[in-house]
């Protein structure tokens, strides 16, 4: 063997082991030195330091302004630490939890995410605390597991709703669709008139699920026992069928072209810049989004308005909505008396009101005897009946744990005419099963 | 006496026999071990083969196998042809030729997700720059990552782009290396530039070439960072290849599951590259 081939076998060997280390090494490292200051400075001063860890999508005017607020009034300073959202989040907190490394207080998803942490093994069991009484039922139970309350709620609920464009609306002379079939029509008027009757952005995948899982309302309505049936493997998408008329729905949109031409490439700035301006008509969205058209378009929020996403039937109309994410207190945090302080004071009328003063709400908050500004968005407003009528009903993630993780690759393929809504919900029946085989359940 | 002798020189070997075995061999067996496991970092079960079951029943599978093979051969095949092209235009006697060896090269030296990103905006339908520049001179530009039927060649074209310079030094330093009495002997002949090129610098530079092939496809097979900062496998799932199905499956908490997916890889990687090495190896001339 001349030298020559064996430098070529060293280099060969050299990326064979790069890709066993590539393979291992995504972990990333996140900082967690934390600690260790907080100490110190506990130590030098009689003001005590907690730290905040929370995802860098969710918009944290509010949970600052409180996290102010209990500066000035309890002495306590709240250190923000910030982690990457969705999934890349989710191995974050996992890792951090594992190892130790948690902050004193958690910002997180609320529901099926967050029960999948184990939350009796590393947060504080805040079901006696005298201030949970503030915390409306139906939040508490997306943080419990076992009958016990981990968490507060850190925000606002949020719809999974239709936005819509009132200037177009009143311009073309429609009302708000009360059934799938009035909608398509508007649709087809809108696509008449020159506008994009409905914005897809499936560059950022996420957001294609939303015809699926707003559609939840209606399933639950039509099919009570589904989400049981299906966390248990006794019912599936593609053999439900009011649980696969979400997936025709969205292909529905596809057939009759309903969408923008280039929604591949569309992402969700893009999205709210053509309802904001008036290029399109309609955004199935979360309407946590309007904190974002709102830092845009402030000027525009008048002409947004929501509704939820219509049934087959004009009886059956309610909104599928979204439970804040929870904020809980590490089990292992330095000062746990002072977390539990702050969370008191979080979900007390001081706290609602200087959250509510820094940040408009996207949805009712699910504290007790919380009234909404004068200067709420409009779109919140026309959201409100559906509360007051108690024609709402949280998203499928809220009633079961298991939520598979390729949904918003295969709702884009069903948007895009790649699968039917046939194929989509079989692929999503066998996407999910990785999930329930996780987590153990019963029946897989 | 000679026992002595090979236990003594053991001696010096054994602290990187040490970090070998630490870094590198423990956690490919802990792997091995984790592949067959139900794992949540916290917490584990054995669960013998179902992850691998699991792993071959994933839906997108088939399109991650193809398109990983496509991506492969079309990038390594065209970093090797093209590179040798611009390595033969490289080492001739034009002018500024140093300044344009490192313009070949700049791309390489650029961070992938950035160069990702950059493209991402350029290959925009209807505001990128490439298709606004197609549309003065009156085409259509596709919708590049945005057809499911395109997205995977655009991601490779974009792959080639930042990889040929790397080829290109490669293949220069195999033809530096050619002893120039070589191509006198041609000219003594009587050969044209094209027999020099046929007869001389491409049996010799077969070296050179085979590291080109080997690196480039294996850099192929394994891609991952530049498809997932240009469609995260989109749209739907028609640019997955098997490094972003693993991700995905790492990112949904399934760390048995992904780790599973790696020892496939690695086994698919190896399968692939092994025979391919000795094919080429067996070829090769020497100086």
């Amino acid at each position: 063997m001349t030298f020559r081939r064996k430098a070529t076998w060293l280099s060969l060997t050299l990326a064979l082991l790069l890709i066993v280390l590539s393979a291992c090494g995504k972990g990333g490292n996140i900082a967690g030195t934390s600690g260790n200051e907080s100490a110190k400075e506990t130590a030098d001063t009689e003001k005590t330091t907690l730290t905040l860890l929370i995802d860098n999508q969710t918009a944290i005017d509010g949970i600052q302004a409180v996290a102010d607020e209990i500066k000035r009034e309890l002495n306590i300073e709240t250190k923000i630490e910030l982690r990457p959202g969705g999934t890349e989040g989710d191995n974050v907190v996992k890792t951090r939890l594992a190892t130790s490394d948690m902050a004193d207080l958690m910002f997180y998803n609320s529901g099926s995410l967050f029960k999948a942490l184990n939350p009796q093994e590393y947060f504080v069991d805040l079901t006696n605390e005298p201030f949970m009484d503030n915390v409306l039922d139906s939040f508490k139970d997306t943080v419990s597991v076992d009958g016990k309350v981990y968490g507060i709620p850190g925000g606002s609920t949020v719809g999974g709703a239709w936005l819509y464009n009132k200037k177009i609306y009143s311009e073309l002379g429609l009302s708000v669709p009360k059934t799938w079939d009035e909608l398509l029509a508007n649709n087809d008027k809108i696509k008449e008139a020159g506008y994009t009757p409905v914005i897809g952005s499936f560059s950022d995948s996420w957001t294609s699920q939303l015809v699926v899982l707003a559609d939840y309302y209606n399933v639950h309505s039509l099919a009570p026992n589904f989400a049981e049936d299906y966390t248990y493997n006794k019912a599936k998408y593609a053999t439900t069928p009011e649980a696969l008329r979400s997936f025709e729905k969205l292909q529905s949109l596809r057939d009759k072209k309903h969408f923008n031409d280039d929604a591949t490439a569309t992402k969700l700035e893009d999205a709210l810049a053509m309802l904001a301006e008036g290029k399109a008509a309609h955004y199935p969205i979360l309407t946590l989004v309007l904190t974002n058209i709102n830092a845009n378009y402030p000027e525009m929020m008048d002409d947004i308005g929501a509704f939820a996403q219509p049934s087959d039937a004009a009886d059956v109309n309610g909104l599928t909505i979204w439970m804040p994410g929870g904020i809980y207190a590490n089990k292992e945090g330095s000062n746990i008396d002072a977390a539990k302080k702050w969370l008191e004071f979080f979900v007390s009328p001081e706290g609602v009101k200087a959250y509510l003063t820094a940040m408009k709400p996207e949805g009712p908050m699910p504290i007790k005897g919380v009234e909404l500004p004068d200067d709420t968005y409009a779109a919140v407003k026309e959201m409100l009946p559906y509360f007051e009528s108690g024609n709402t009903a949280p998203a499928l993630e809220f009633y079961s744990p298991i939520k598979g993780p390729s949904l918003e690759q295969i709702t884009v393929e069903v948007a895009t005419g790649i699968s039917s809504a046939a194929e989509g919900a079989a692929k999503y029946d066998s996407d999910v099963e990785k999930q329930a085989l996780q987590l153990g359940l019963e029946g897989w | 006496m000679k026992s002595t002798k090979s236990l003594y020189s053991y001696g010096f070997l054994l602290p990187a026999g040490i970090i070998f075995f630490i870094f590198f061999l423990l956690p490919t067996m802990v792997s091995f071990f984790f592949s067959m496991t139900r794992w949540t970092l916290t917490d584990w079960e054995f669960i013998g083969l179902d992850n691998f079951i699991m792993f071959f029943k994933e839906s997108s599978l088939n399109i991650g196998f193809r398109n990983t093979f496509i991506y492969a051969v079309m990038t390594s095949g065209t970093k090797v042809v093209l590179g040798l092209l611009l390595a033969v235009l490289l080492t001739s006697s034009i002018r500024s030729k140093d300044f344009l060896r490192s313009v070949v090269f700049f791309p390489t030296l650029i961070s992938t997700i950035a160069v990702g990103i950059t493209f991402s905006y350029l290959m925009h339908p209807s505001r990128g720059l490439i298709n606004t520049a197609l549309a003065a001179l009156g085409i259509q530009g596709p919708n590049w990552l945005g057809d499911p039927a395109l997205a995977i060649y655009s991601v490779g074209l974009v792959d080639i782009w930042k990889g040929v310079g790397f080829a290109t030094v490669i293949y220069i330093a195999g033809m530096m290396s050619i002893p120039a009495d070589y191509y006198e002997a041609v000219d003594i002949d009587g050969g044209n530039a094209f027999r020099k090129f046929w007869h001389i610098t491409l049996p010799l530079i077969r070296p050179a070439m085979n590291s080109v092939i080997i690196l480039s496809f294996i850099g192929g097979l394994r891609t991952f960072d530049l498809v997932w900062t240009m469609t995260k496998g989109g749209p739907g799932f028609s640019s997955d290849l098997i490094a972003s199905i693993i991700y995905k499956q790492y990112q949904g908490g399934f760390y048995g599951l992904s780790t599973a997916g790696n020892v496939i890889l690695f086994v698919i990687v190896a399968v692939l590259a092994f025979p391919l090495y000795r094919f080429l190896t067996k070829r090769e001339v020497d100086l």
